[in-house]
């Protein structure tokens, strides 16, 4: 009896071992499979993400294993039409089997909360203003910012539609292209000019659907200077997946040269991918496809790009 | 006991039975049969899985390249809203009720559902889901291209102004459907709570009727829910009200509140039974009974419970307040304790028994190993930032199918196999079999794996075009998908040839314990000449115990047994 212990305590000490050390190895990959930590809010995320993946592995390598081997050295012989042994159950191991993915379904849960509450992208409902004032009041009830502001906080306007994005600065500067300061909080105000939209930036690891008659205000932090993409996530018809945008995070100085040489222009129509998609269609003389809703004009902005977005993979 | 034969039954009850069992025009009429009605529930819903899966192998064609190339965007948009909708509403579905339908009466040891009548309307509104679906395709303006969500405002838009559209047939298709599935819903609770045969109490239930009760159970309470909320969007789409319109003062976001009350929990509904099919094959080819088959049996009626309260976890993004995305992702992660459960009793059940590597076998347990990877994303879904970044993209798409196709097909795949010798009374080709399963566990991983990636780069669902970045990982996942259409084809093959030229199959040729494995196969009209009554709980292997008074042998290989 005790030798066979010692060698099963061994045996699942080993698989134990391994089954580990390949969940640290997935843990150490999963950021790899992330687009870049553009915003302060990605470090965190991708840590959690990378967290969960190990556990994963864990269980699903350790099962996997498990049945692979049931299935190599517990067939039966080819003879052999009798029954396994007749265990019904265990109470002991069903208890452990129980309590201990309850146990690591709160722990996952709070510390998912905790990622979340640091990352401090405030829940929206705090910050939804409803264009009809009876709903919502207790939302005022709310104290309204936690985060400590160490930097100055820029607003944007966000306006989605079918199918285009229109950026408006202060003092009324518009551009297609979002360019963004880096290093400063970013405080977004997201309208729809007619159906659901998803502002969705991979590379801030943030979304927001973008709803009709609501402004929801939309806080972040983009960390890392670069050229980054923008799509609509909530699917919006027709030309749902040409609503892209760039953008651009740059330094304070460039931001502002930007802001200041984009307010000199006069507004221009910018390239729009669904528009002008959609026109070429009807010139078309063969009917392809079904009848769509009109794309909306190409926006006319102060900055208008005039191709179509072109921020690098990831 | 005296043996009462069918034939006096019939008297008795005056009512011809719509043709005897060997006669292949019954499928065509409008039969009271439970086993008829299953299997008319399998076959057409399986002819929407090829409709359905021709669809998807279009979509991953246009989606092999980068740009819009194949098909119009509007085409494209069609497709994935009909590829979603046949799946669930044509396929998933009525496969599931097809397969409890034949299996429950037969393993309660009833003689019929509660309400064969009902039953049989049940199943006959089907076609006529199907026939509006499909006729969707031939209206102005085409199919719905609102996706299977059917989310307002863009289910609202009409860009053809005519009354009859694609999303009005959608609209009407569903509500029918939900009806059929709430009749259904009525039918199975009062089957299965009061036709039990003498001496089956709840804990001498097998754990697929357990299953199937939990799953009809969401049944009763969600499908009220869509309806309704199909009911207001019909409404706002033809007479003008403003429930779901913003731009008469509706909210969008309410829609799916309603939406999403009903069919996430519909996931349990379609999940469950496979959960029971599981329970039924593990101990049938490991040779042992059913690991805590007492705690499996109730973690469905758990799973049921639980699943009304995580709806808003699919609105993580939708302008949901912080304390209901706590809520909901708390009640979310719950929801993988008692299917844990469930889990590991079923790896209990294969440890350390006598393998039997049937087709049916490999299909459940693969099934089970794509269910853990569909159950770990699902957790990782659960956890509010992990789904902030990830939700709409090809990420959830990679999970819902890992469930849908390689849990529930997989799944419905492995009852089919295991209860083809009962329902058509011929054996299956098994090298055929494990082609099937072969090819369909490659496809499976080829297609759905690499979404995983795309999704976490940031591909967004429902895009017709996408960047470049994205395009090793479609391609993987197109090639999969085609090997997933080839891999129907050994399974076609192997079902109509079996059923017409197969060996006969013996009563039992599993020597599974079970009600329907004490009859002939395939069972009478009447299922059972007399009604058993059972004595011993359901998984008796390795007891060598009978499992219902007067049994000859405690596992019957062939004869009549009662």
């Amino acid at each position: 009896m005790r030798t066979i212990n010692i060698r099963a305590v061994l045996t699942i000490s080993l698989f134990v071992a391994f089954l580990t050390i390949a969940s640290f190895w997935v843990a150490g990959q999963a950021p790899s499979w992330l687009p870049p930590q553009a915003s302060a809010e990605s470090k965190l995320y991708d840590e959690l993400f990378s967290i969960l993946s190990g556990i994963g592995t864990f269980i699903l390598l350790g099962i996997t294993l498990v049945l692979l081997y049931a299935v190599l050295f517990q067939r039966a012989a080819k003879y052999d039409d009798g029954d396994g042994p007749s265990i019904e159950g265990n109470t002991a191991i069903e208890i452990i089997w129980t309590l201990v993915p309850l146990g690591l379904v709160i722990w996952i849960a709070t510390y998912s909360y905790q990622i979340y509450d640091t990352m401090a992208i405030r829940g929206p409902v705090e910050l939804v203003h409803l264009h009809n004032p009876i709903e919502m009041k207790s939302a005022l009830a709310v104290p309204l910012d936690e985060v400590k502001p160490q930097l100055p906080t820029e607003e944007i306007d966000v306006t989605a539609k079918q199918w285009a994005w229109v950026f408006r600065y202060p003092e009324n500067v518009t551009s297609t292209e979002l360019h963004l300061p880096v290093d400063h909080r970013i405080r977004l105000a997201l309208h729809s000019d007619d159906v659901l939209h998803g502002f969705y930036v991979p590379a801030f690891r943030l979304k927001q659907d973008v709803i009709p008659n609501k402004t929801i205000d939309f806080e972040f932090t983009p960390i890392r200077i670069g050229k980054y993409r923008l799509r609509d996530s909530l699917y919006s018809g027709t030309y749902f997946a040409a609503n892209q945008a760039d953008v651009v995070v740059e330094s304070a100085e460039d931001y502002d040269r930007w802001l200041a040489n984009a307010a000199k222009q006069t507004p221009t129509p910018a390239f729009n991918p669904a528009s002008a998609e959609y026109n070429r269609a009807s010139e078309k003389t063969l009917v392809r496809g079904w009848k769509s809703v009109p794309p909306a004009p190409p926006p006319v902005v102060n900055f208008a790009p005039k191709q179509e977005p072109s921020s690098p993979p990831a | 006991m005296t043996n009462a034969p069918t034939e006096a039954i019939d008297v008795a009850r005056q009512q011809p039975y719509p043709g005897a069992p060997d006669n292949w025009k019954r499928f065509f009429t409008f039969s009271t049969d439970h086993k008829v009605i299953g299997i008319q529930y399998i076959v057409t819903a399986f002819v929407f899985f090829l409709i359905g899966g021709l669809l998807s192998m279009i979509m991953r064609g246009e989606l092999v390249t980068p740009e819009a190339n194949l098909v119009d965007r509007t085409i494209y948009n069609a497709l994935f809203t009909m590829h979603g909708s046949i799946m669930l509403f044509l396929w998933t579905f009525p496969v599931l009720v097809g397969i409890s339908n034949y299996l429950v009466p037969l393993m309660i040891g009833a003689r019929d559902m509660a309400f064969p009548r009902l039953n049989a309307v049940s199943f006959w509104l089907i076609p006529v889901v199907g026939i509006l679906m499909l006729a969707s395709f031939l209206v102005p303006g085409g199919p719905s291209q609102s996706g299977w969500w059917a989310y307002p405002p863009v289910s609202l838009q009409n860009p053809t102004g005519n009354l009859i559209n694609g999303q009005v047939l959608w609209i009407l298709a569903i509500a029918i459907s939900g009806v059929s599935s709430i009749m259904g819903g009525v039918n199975f609770v009062t089957t299965i709570f009061r036709m039990r045969a003498p001496g089956m109490t709840w804990f001498r239930t097998p754990a697929f009727v357990w299953s199937v009760l939990a799953a009809q159970l969401i049944q009763l309470y969600g499908l009220p829910a869509l309806t309704a909320g199909a009911v207001m969007l019909l409404l706002d789409l033809t007479v003008g009200t403003s429930f779901f319109a913003p731009e008469r003062g509706g909210n969008p976001v309410l829609y799916q509140h309603f939406f999403w009350f009903y069919s996430h929990p519909a996931v349990y509904v379609m999940v469950l039974p496979v959960f029971g099919i599981f329970s039924e094959v593990f101990p049938v080819y490991a040779r042992k009974p059913l690991f805590g088959y007492r705690v499996v049996a109730v973690s469905s009626v758990l799973i049921t419970v639980v699943s009304a309260t995580v709806w808003v976890h699919h609105m993580f993004a939708s302008g949901t307040p912080g304390w209901m995305r706590m809520l909901f992702m708390f009640t979310t992660m719950l929801v993988a304790v008692p299917t844990g459960v469930k889990v590991f009793a079923w790896v209990a059940t294969i440890w350390g028994g006598k393998l039997r590597l049937n087709t049916a076998m490999l299909f459940a347990m693969g099934g089970l190993v794509n269910f853990v990877f569909a159950g770990i994303t699902g957790v990782m879904l659960g956890s509010v930032p992990i789904d902030i970044h990830v939700n709409n993209t090809y990420f959830v798409v990679a999970h819902f199918h890992y469930v849908i196709y390689g849990a529930i097909v997989f799944g419905i795949y492995a009852g089919l196999y295991h209860w083809f010798p009962k329902m058509t009374g011929r054996m299956y080709y098994e090298g055929l079999g494990k082609v099937h399963f072969a090819l369909t566990l490659a496809g499976t991983w080829l297609c759905f794996l690499p979404m995983h990636f795309s999704g976490l780069m940031g591909m967004p669902r429902r895009v017709s075009s996408y960047d470049p970045e994205f395009a090793l990982w479609n391609v993987l996942a197109s090639l999969g998908g085609f090997l997933l259409g080839m891999s129907t084809l050994p399974f076609i093959l192997n079902m109509v040839s079996s059923w017409i030229q197969g060996e006969k199959a013996p009563n039992n040729p599993w020597k599974a314990i079970g009600l329907e494995w004490l009859t002939t196969s395939p069972p009478p009209v009447e299922n059972f000449e007399e009604i058993p009554t059972v004595i011993s709980p359901p998984y008796g292997y390795g007891r060598n115990e009978p499992l219902i008074e007067n049994q000859s042998e405690a596992v019957p290989a062939d004869g009549v047994t009662t």
